[in-house]
């Protein structure tokens, strides 16, 4: 059936992304309301058992490209496999996660399709024509923008991780799963030497659900200890972020940073503390759902954009916070 | 290399939602083109006889960022500049650089990761498929092999992980911040660029035709462009921080439901 919608769905080291579940959730009103079929696409190999789940999260069908040349991810040789598959199929719409594999891979895609492309969107959904119309933030979210591809197909998206919810997931529910053998992609140029982990396994920050950020006040790297203790009380979900002065003094990492310049971030909590809230740091974190702040300065611009403040030094309130954190979570 | 908004710029929308008043906005470089240009002229210092261009599309006040450029150290200079791109999505703007941007007559084509006027994160990606090359997006720290076939680029991942790719020359390679530490435009740099060339070229001279470029050319339709709503105003919890502290956890709990 042409007019499909299909969800790229990205995985890493045999496990879904938490994006897949997602967008596949946030997707399914669409197939609805267009009265098509819903099907999650996804290339590698030996990915069967992985994909049984998609079922349960609203997927109608599952397609795997398979070659055992995607077996780690390139952006030439993912694109052609991608496009040829959307080229083959003629899906109405194609969506996929704005995270670092999808903002390499869906550009080059729609290139590769002639086709519209709506980035990093906080919104999706139809308009009265029945096409995707997605909002998406421009000026690092200083303006909203809502758009769509009229002509050309399919209509290509990427969504902001965190944005949609996950649907309650349906227990049991089968899925067809499509394996097809895809030719190898040719003519790579590229080679992929190795990975680099990361100094810490911990959840990235544009995934976490739970951030707390500290600012040029921390004084010190030492003291981002403490953050990370109120994190470790959170539990799962979260982690530790910073303002560029922190950074920019040596206090954390750059891959820390959040802002305009460093990473977009999208919790669900967000816990500044010690940062002042300069437009540069809340272009980074404005769409947080419930933003926290802490700081000495009663007047610091922060507290213009946060739910909840508390006027008063860090190193008095974090622990505390962190003490109550885990009484809570200890009774849950 | 783009001209952007500032980025303190207060943004404001036109009142039938088409785009963004620009009265009044400072416009710079966009910061990751920084990165771009910076790399380039490390890589030309040590490799003789290689020069640097910088390539635009956009508006003629463009013509500064390419002269901040060329006061950096850039040789060259390329403005595409013409009423008929305006309105321009990211394919678009791809399509027309691409023109100018035969492989041959490149061996590296560097650029920011983003622009952040559109935030799109798109057009380094769309010319390279454009021109059947390369891409190495989002990288940190760039090494070219002795014989300048190949480049080994460190691209940055979720989770602080990096991806070490090695991509064969012709490539495009985006910037991510800490690629470098840009330089400032000396007196004499200024000087200089003064007279360094700037060719400006219009559609006709590219032989592109309207259609295919500008508000025509684009995929993606804009239909409106809105302010964020504003957030209300918050809670300050009062009392000592201790207890401000219990109170936070308790809202937080309650009225929130995050912890
Ligand atoms: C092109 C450009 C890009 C930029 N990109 C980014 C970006 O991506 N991310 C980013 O964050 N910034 C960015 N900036 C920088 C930004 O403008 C600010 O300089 C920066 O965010 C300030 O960091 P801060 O809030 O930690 O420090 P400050 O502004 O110095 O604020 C420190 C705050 O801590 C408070 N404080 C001090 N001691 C305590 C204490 N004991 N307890 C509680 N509070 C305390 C103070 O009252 C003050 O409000 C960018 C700037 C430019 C020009
Ligand atoms: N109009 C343009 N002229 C020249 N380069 C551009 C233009 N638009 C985007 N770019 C380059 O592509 C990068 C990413 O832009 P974007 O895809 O618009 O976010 C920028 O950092 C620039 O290096």
């Amino acid at each position: 059936m042409a007019n499909e919608v299909w969800i790229y769905t990205e995985h890493k080291d045999g496990k879904l992304k938490k994006s897949a579940l997602e967008l596949l959730s946030g997707a399914r009103s669409l197939a609805n309301d267009l009265g098509t079929q819903l099907v999650a696409v996804t290339l590698g190999c030996g990915l069967e058992a992985m994909v049984k789940e998609l079922g349960c999260y609203g997927a109608d069908k599952v397609i795997i490209a398979e070659n055992e040349a995607l077996k780690s991810y390139l952006a030439v040789a993912y694109a052609q496999t991608l496009a040829g598959l959307a080229k083959q199929h003629q899906p109405a719409i194609l969506l996929g996660p704005a995270s670092a594999q999808g903002k390499d891979l869906f550009p080059r895609v729609a290139a590769k399709l002639g086709t519209g492309m709506a980035s990093d969107c906080i919104k999706i959904q139809l308009d009265g024509q029945k096409l995707l119309s997605p909002v998406r933030p421009m000026y690092a979210g200083k303006a909203l923008v809502e758009a769509n591809i009229p002509e050309a197909r399919p209509q290509m998206a990427t969504v902001r991780p965190n944005v949609l919810a996950v649907a309650p997931k349906q227990e049991g529910k089968q899925v067809a799963i499509e394996k097809v053998a895809v030719d190898a992609p040719k003519d790579l140029k590229t080679i992929l030497k190795e990975i680099v982990k990361g100094a810490k396994e911990t959840v990235d920050l544009t995934e976490a659900n739970v951030i707390i950020s500290g600012g040029r006040a921390m004084k010190a790297a030492d003291n981002f200890k403490i953050l990370w203790e109120l994190a470790e009380a959170f539990g799962s979900g979260t982690t530790v972020g910073a303002s560029r002065a922190a950074v920019d003094s040596g206090f954390a990492p750059a891959d820390m940073q959040v802002g305009q310049t460093g990473k977009v971030v999208n919790p669900t909590l967000y816990i500044a503390c010690g940062i002042s809230g300069a437009i540069q740091h809340l272009a980074g974190m404005r769409t947080s759902k419930f933003i926290v702040a802490i700081n000495k300065d009663a007047d610091a611009p922060i507290f213009q954009k946060a739910d909840y403040g508390i006027v008063g030094d860090l190193f008095k309130v974090v622990p505390v916070l962190t003490e109550e954190v885990k009484k809570l979570k200890a009774q849950d | 290399m783009k001209q952007v908004p500032d980025t303190e710029t207060k943004i404001r929308i036109k009142d039938d939602a088409s785009g963004i008043v620009t009265d009044g906005i400072k416009w710079v470089m966009n910061p990751y083109d920084e990165y771009a240009v910076e790399e380039a002229l490390r890589i030309k210092e040590k490799k003789a006889g290689s020069t640097v261009a910088i390539i635009s599309m956009g508006p003629k006040r463009s013509v500064e960022a390419i002269r901040t450029g060329l006061a950096m150290g850039a040789d060259t200079g390329i403005l595409i500049d013409d009423p008929a791109l305006e309105g321009a999505d990211c394919y678009a703007t791809a399509k027309a650089l691409a023109k100018v941007l035969e492989p041959e007559k490149f061996d590296l084509l560097l650029c920011g990761k983003q622009a952040i006027d559109d935030d799109s994160a798109q057009v380094p990606q769309t010319v390279a498929e454009l021109l059947g090359i390369p891409q190495a997006m989002v990288i940190e720290k760039l090494i070219i092999s002795d014989d300048g076939k190949k480049a080994t680029c460190y691209r940055r991942v979720e989770g602080g992980a990096k991806e070490v790719l090695e991509v064969e020359l012709p490539a495009i390679i985006a910037a991510e911040k800490g690629l470098n530490e840009p330089r400032y435009a000396s007196l004499p740099g200024i000087m200089k660029a003064k007279s360094k060339p700037l060719k400006e070229v219009n559609l006709a001279a590219l032989g592109l035709k309207a259609e295919e470029v500008g508000a025509k050319g684009a995929k993606l339709k804009v239909k409106k462009y809105s302010l964020p709503a504003d957030k209300a105003p918050g809670k300050i919890v009062p009392g000592e921080p201790e207890d401000a502290a219990r109170a936070l956890v308790k809202m937080l709990r309650e009225e929130a439901k995050v912890v």
